[in-house]
């Protein structure tokens, strides 16, 4: 076979992506990290350059200022750790809804999960913004919810819900709950059985099995699920902007209003690298657990 | 009658936690009082009041035209993802372009969206291009994050693919893009249409890349209904809401009915033609059975 030729065209279908996720994915993190190092300015890109020539001499200024500024104000480090206890609390949650759901489908007919899994897949692609949006008419105080409860007599007067962090718990259990079960079902359905059986042969009952043999299997999906959880909850925007209130501190949406409302784009491109900093760890592990399903190992 | 198990007890309540709102939201768009809570008998007059709302459909119209072209182009660069994690082996940084396709699932939608702008505007400032922001940069901001999706999607069919058929192929001296197209492509058409389906609702659907890498005049429909949204619960939105459910629920049932068919269609063949074999008296299928998903 012609081997040039093999490999130009091996060289293409590698390339187009490739530069393509570079171009659009990768690069814009570095110009995010430049523009984090510059000042806020009046003027069309808002920010000032940090790279100038002067007297034939290349002049790179790097302002620290948002950074510092980013620890004297004591707003966003409530923010950053707002937003992680509300990813955390919340992965815990699809973790405990999601397993028991998961495993559910995985046991059940194998004509009755096709069903199953296209009920869990459906709201994924559904619009999240309406699935958030449908919670507000439930939750307000004049809501569906509060409606109901006064009307069988449980509370006397509406309980306040929509615009606590209660409420911003429920539309991310409630949005990314699918995400946690779609890889658990993927894992769990795969597990040889047999083990089942030989560990009740050998007298272990259901529980025990189920804790020694099922979950230690189970593993790559518990990581896969979390992962897409917590990561995308971290940054979270459209969740704590219309469930929470003004308490409901996420870095989400601190940055969302320095970039739109107060125009300081240096402050929210640092705001995004701390965030990313932050985030790294998990989205190698992630992208470890990934990279090992789409290659097919186990 | 077997009692039922704790996990389906779960599975049963996660599914009406899902479902319920979406129903309730339905439902109250048919709501004839203005008052969102207080029923006032059923009325379809937000429906018929959204075609007059002439900013809204243009904004409809957006999307659906920006969706369709995320859908042809995250469809093509995930199925070149998809074939290089799946069928090239080695080359050099191989790691590096797995993580780059699969970040994109998990990135904080702000992140993403704060450095593409960034990126846009350098690239405006640098060479010129994108000299206005609008429906183009939210096309390439939706495409690459659907292209992820895609390859995640047809990865996984490429994987089950029996690679013998291929081969085959290759040794009666197809060229490898005419294997491709001619033998792979066919194979995983499903799975392709399924990622189609995926991004077009995907596209549709995104509020926040689209809102930081949007310009002037190029409201897309998220973006329509999240500055409404903003102000409280409206019947009007109600309507446009149910809508969107409707439209996405039986794409989503589309790409799940695709796929379903063509595995049935394809365990069917298997099956006649081991049948066949076993008739024709051979001992032993000419073909594996593929193992079954």
């Amino acid at each position: 076979m012609n081997r040039s030729r093999l490999n130009s065209g091996r060289r293409l279908v590698i390339g187009v992506p490739f530069v393509w996720l570079f171009l659009f994915f990768m690069l814009p993190f570095f110009i995010v990290l430049k523009i984090s190092f510059a000042e806020a300015d009046v003027a069309i890109p808002p920010y000032t350059e940090i790279v100038s020539y002067a007297e034939q001499q290349l002049q790179v200024v790097l302002n620290l200022g948002n950074y510092l500024f980013l620890t004297e104000d004591e707003l966003y480090l409530a923010a950053y750790l707002g937003s992680l206890k509300i990813a955390l609390i919340s992965t815990l949650l699809c973790l405990l809804i999601g397993y028991p759901m998961a495993y559910a489908i995985a046991r059940a007919r194998k004509d009755l999960q096709t069903v199953l899994l296209l009920l869990i897949m459906m709201p994924t692609w559904t619009a999240i913004l309406i699935r958030v949006y449908a919670w507000m008419g439930i939750l307000s105080s004049n809501g569906i919810l509060n409606e109901f409860l006064l009307g069988i007599g449980l509370i006397d007067q509406p309980l306040r819900i929509l615009n606590t962090d209660v409420a911003v718990y429920i539309g991310i259990v409630y949005s990314y709950l699918p995400f946690m079960v779609l890889p658990l079902y993927a894992n769990l359905v795969k597990h040889d059985l047999s083990l089942l059986e030989a560990a009740a042969d050998l007298g272990a009952r259901n529980l025990a099995s189920f804790w020694k043999i099922t979950v230690p299997l189970s593993k790559n999906g518990i990581i896969a699920g979390c992962m897409l959880v917590f990561i995308p909850a971290v940054g979270e925007f459209v969740i704590p902007e219309l469930l929470g209130g003004p308490e409901t501190l996420m870095i989400g949406k601190v940055l969302w209003q320095e970039f739109f409302n107060n125009r300081d784009w240096p402050v929210a491109s640092a705001l995004a690298v701390v965030m990313l900093a932050i985030l790294i760890v998990p989205i190698i592990l992630f992208n470890r657990n990934q990279a090992k399903a789409l290659e097919g190992k186990p | 009658m077997r009692r039922p198990s704790f996990s389906t007890l779960i599975l049963v309540l996660g599914l009406v936690f899902i479902y319920l709102p979406m129903v309730l939201l339905v439902i109250y768009s048919f709501n004839a009082s203005r008052l969102v809570t207080v029923w006032g008998g059923w009325s379809v007059k937000w429906y018929v009041g959204l075609l007059d709302n002439s900013q809204l459909m243009g904004a409809v119209a957006r999307s659906l035209e920006i969706a369709f072209y995320t859908a042809i182009a995250a469809t093509a660069l995930g199925t070149m993802a998809a074939f290089v994690l799946t069928r090239i082996p080695r080359f050099r940084g191989r790691t590096f372009f797995g993580g780059l396709v699969t970040a994109p699932l998990v990135m904080p939608e702000v992140i993403t969206g704060l450095s593409l702008l960034l990126l846009f505007v350098a690239m405006a400032q640098l060479i010129g291009w994108p000299a206005q922001r609008g429906l183009t940069t939210i096309w390439i901001a939706h495409t690459t994050f659907c292209a992820s999706y895609v390859a995640v999607v047809v990865s996984a069919r490429l994987r089950e693919l029996d690679l013998s058929i291929e081969e085959a192929a290759m040794d009666l001296g197809a060229r490898p893009w005419k294997v491709f197209v001619l033998i792979t492509i066919p194979m995983i058409a499903p799975s392709l249409m399924a990622g189609a389906m995926m991004s077009f609702a995907l596209s549709l659907d995104d509020l926040v890349l689209a809102s930081f890498v949007s310009g002037p005049g190029a409201t897309t429909l998220p973006m329509e209904i999240f500055s409404a949204v903003r102000l409280g619960v409206k019947p009007e939105i109600n309507a446009v809401a149910s809508l969107i459910l409707l439209a996405v629920s039986l794409f989503t049932f589309l790409a799940w009915y695709f796929t379903r068919r063509a595995d049935k269609r394809r365990s069917r063949a298997m099956q006649q033609a081991l049948e066949e074999a076993g008739e024709a008296g051979l001992d032993k299928p000419l073909v594996a059975p593929p193992a079954h998903s």
